[in-house]
């Protein structure tokens, strides 16, 4: 058996576990692990500007691939700049493992320098987390890691490492177990039968179904089943934000997202639907509005990998607990083997009716945003977005209007190809998580969607673009201001505009990106948007940022009204309500 | 409604944190918590009791169960069970008062543990139902210290919470 040093332990363990890309930025008590990899050839690292942009590019890079990312950073500020990260990826259930170095064992308590309580300090928001304190526990903690990180409802988790841990002098017999097992932890593996039966039995009696899918079928890779029966019961489907593309985007049976900034049709169907299958969702509050006035009459089948999550808000009327891939597998079973299906007339009838509300109020079908006028919409930039990449870049958002945006007119028709922060709404995280996701796809067509505010967040990292030649497309929906800041006091404050304002402080972009050795474009006018957008993706190798001049009064909507608003209650425009 | 919980979670520096933390991250209370290890040195077993309503409860407890360290759970107030907390109490005890305070003790099958010329130093145990009512039973002026162990609970029968 080979003997290995600490720190080539934690690096070999990595690339046996099949890890090809790390994300990082070394410092004091992570030099040890940083020799490591300097002497090898498995496992390469990828160096960021700012540790929060590693944990973000390898959120992209898990969210895209669906393995999980992983991030290395040193003790103290290197381990708390990496907490936004890491709760991003606890609330949208990211597969992350994140290894910090910490100072040496016998200093640990003692305020040492770059000292810092890692697994303290990230204990609410990681699934689980380890403090090293053999060696020769180093390669069975890296594993567990990786399986804790990755199964279940995925997350991050934590490997702090002191510095003695890794030391190159003492050596160690290396072994990387196959399998681990854990006594105290079982993710479910498979859901309920009875439950099953008992929801497909509802399903079969539904005449006004709606199924909700959620990013637990993204990440649980379960759009293939779900599509299915969704086309053989003839179903409508809402995706959240989080399960765009989980469902296709442009088939006729989807309704576009549902909730906070949701389509009037999917809300509306939702809030008068008869049965519910909610599949990887989580009712958040940005989805449900008001959670007692949520969908009164219906029956609410919920699948979900986290027991947890089911009946947390809005209770459920059939629970199932399993991993939505192999639950939609027996339903679909299920399905297959009986003749009944829901009441054909009634299933017809609710689409009717459905469509008529998606012809009177679809934001795809009637246009929502004026275009005669002289400035630009951020809507017509994520159609342009949507119609010159055909569809199929991936999208990286950051957080704001051109978020809600994206999410609206960008149709996802296939899963992990829209990378965004739902669940904490991370602005910043834009630009790194394309990194990510380019890192892992190098001729994909890589978007990454901003505002001037959010863009501001993480723009050192456009000198990492620089480093590892990454050609991400910075679309900036520039608006300047920070738009949904400035809409919710539009919206509740009486158009006090405080300190959403830039006051004319904003970078040239343009000579900015050239600083960077990259390419800027500016875009004012309507009939040059398209043409610059093609030739801004026709660059292929380079990484290219659009500013793009859109109206600053625009607002987002459909938007439900809250407090106290159902479903169903939405602002159409400044001005209509439902 | 009080409601005890009983796990047996791993025995390991952190664990003890993650239970806690996930009470006030979440937002719920902590009345009492008690730890120790048990036969099974790699396990410690935690009892806590928390007031909530059921779907308040239904969270915590999946939530805990979420928890990697955690091994297993019991709601013990689910089932007929026994509950256990140990109180040490220093009363003033002078004058007409030490022979009522001596009565009160054995009315309610406690010890004097220690005694000086003014003071009994007293062991109670019971559910806390009993621990409450001695202290009232003694009255407030008399009281110089409590200290309260927390609840400590098991199953009753055959139902046992083990691996």
């Amino acid at each position: 058996m080979e003997k290995l040093s600490g720190g080539d332990i934690l690096i070999k363990a990595l690339a046996d576990e099949g890890v090809d890309l790390i994300f990082g930025y070394p410092g004091g008590a992570a030099l040890h692990i940083y020799d490591a990899i300097f002497r090898q050839k498995d496992v390469k690292h990828i160096l960021v500007r700012h540790e929060q942009a590693a944990t973000h590019a390898a959120d992209g890079y898990a969210r895209s691939t669906g393995r999980t990312g992983v991030v290395l950073v040193t003790s103290g500020p290197g381990a708390t700049n990496a907490i936004t990260g890491i709760a991003t990826a606890y609330m949208d259930s990211i597969p992350m493992v994140v290894i910090s170095g910490q100072v040496v064992s016998d200093k640990i308590g003692e305020d040492a320098f770059q000292e810092t309580d890692m697994v303290g300090v990230s204990r609410p928001i990681v699934k689980h987390s380890f403090l090293v304190k053999d060696q020769r526990d180093i390669a069975e903690t890296v594993k567990k890691a990786f399986y804790i990180a990755s199964t279940g409802r995925p997350g991050p988790v934590v490997i702090d490492v002191p510095k003695d841990i890794t030391n190159p002098v003492d050596k160690f017999d290396y072994y990387y177990p196959e399998k681990i097992k854990l006594r105290s932890y079982t993710p479910a593996t498979k859901g309920h039968t009875g439950q099953i039966k008992k929801a497909v039995q509802q399903m079969l009696t539904a005449r006004r179904p709606m199924i909700y899918a959620g990013g637990g079928v993204v990440q649980g890779n379960a759009s293939a089943q779900l599509t299915k029966i969704a086309k053989m019961l003839n179903f409508p489907v809402t995706n959240t934000l989080m399960g765009l593309g989980a469902y296709p985007g442009t088939d006729a049976q989807f309704l576009g997202m549902l909730g906070m900034h949701g389509t009037v049709e999917a809300n509306t169907a939702m809030h008068h639907a008869d049965v519910i299958l909610a599949v990887g969702a989580r009712f958040d509050d940005r989805v449900t509005n008001t959670p007692n006035k949520f969908c009164p009459s219906a029956k609410i089948i919920h699948i979900d990998v986290d027991p947890a999550s089911i009946s947390k808000t809005v209770p459920a009327d059939i629970p199932i607990v399993g991993p939505v891939d192999s639950v939609l597998d027996e339903m679909l079973e299920l399905i297959n083997a009986t003749n009944e299906r829901p009441d054909e007339k009634a299933i017809e009838n609710w689409w009717k009716e459905i469509n008529e509300w998606r012809n009177r109020y679809g934001i795809l079908s009637t246009p929502r945003y004026d275009t005669t006028g002289e400035m630009l919409m951020p809507q017509e930039v994520i159609r342009t977005l949507f119609e010159v990449t055909k569809g199929d870049a991936f999208v990286c958002s950051d957080v704001g209007q051109h978020q809600m945006f994206s999410a609206q007119y960008y149709q996802f028709d296939k899963p992990r190809r829209w990378v965004n922060s739902g669940g904490l709404g991370t602005m910043g995280f834009g630009l790194p998580s394309a990194m990510g996701v380019q890192m892992a796809h190098r001729d994909a067509a890589v978007a990454c969607v901003t505002g001037e505010g959010s863009i501001q967040m993480c723009i050192q990292e456009l000198s990492t673009c620089l480093q590892y030649h990454l050609p991400v497309k910075i679309i900036c929906v520039n608006n300047q201001a920070l738009g949904m800041v400035k809409q919710w006091q539009d919206m509740q404050y009486d158009s006090r505009y405080s300190e959403s304002l830039y006051e004319d402080s904003l970078p040239d972009f343009v000579k900015l990106m050239e600083a960077f050795g990259h390419v800027g474009m500016r875009v004012t006018k309507r009939d040059e948007l398209k043409s610059k957008m093609e030739e801004c993706f026709a660059m292929k190798d380079k990484c290219v940022f659009m500013d793009i001049y859109v109206d600053p009064k625009e607002h987002v909507y459909p938007m439900q009204v809250a407090p106290n608003g159902s479903m169903r209650d939405m602002w159409l425009s400044k001005t209509e309500r439902t | 409604m009080k409601r005890i919980i009983s796990l047996l979670m791993e025995n390991e520096p952190g664990a003890l944190s993650r239970v806690v933390g996930l009470f006030s991250q979440r937002g719920y209370n902590i009345e009492t918590l008690t730890v120790a290890p048990t036969e099974d040195e790699t396990l410690s077993r935690l009892t806590l009791t928390t007031i909530g309503n059921d779907h308040k409860i239904e969270q915590i407890t999946k939530h805990l169960n979420r928890l990697v360290d955690v091994v297993k759970l019991v709601d013990l107030t689910e089932g007929s069970h026994i509950e256990r907390e140990l109180m040490m109490i220093k009363v003033r005890a002078t004058g007409a008062q030490r022979a009522e305070v001596k009565r009160c003790v054995e009315i309610f099958r406690g010890q004097i543990i220690d005694v000086t010329a003014s003071v009994y130093t007293i062991q109670l145990t019971g559910d806390s139902d009993k621990l409450d009512a001695f202290y009232h039973a003694v009255g407030d002026a008399a009281i110089l210290e409590v200290v309260r162990s927390g609840v400590s609970g098991i199953a009753r029968g055959e139902k046992v919470l083990g691996l």
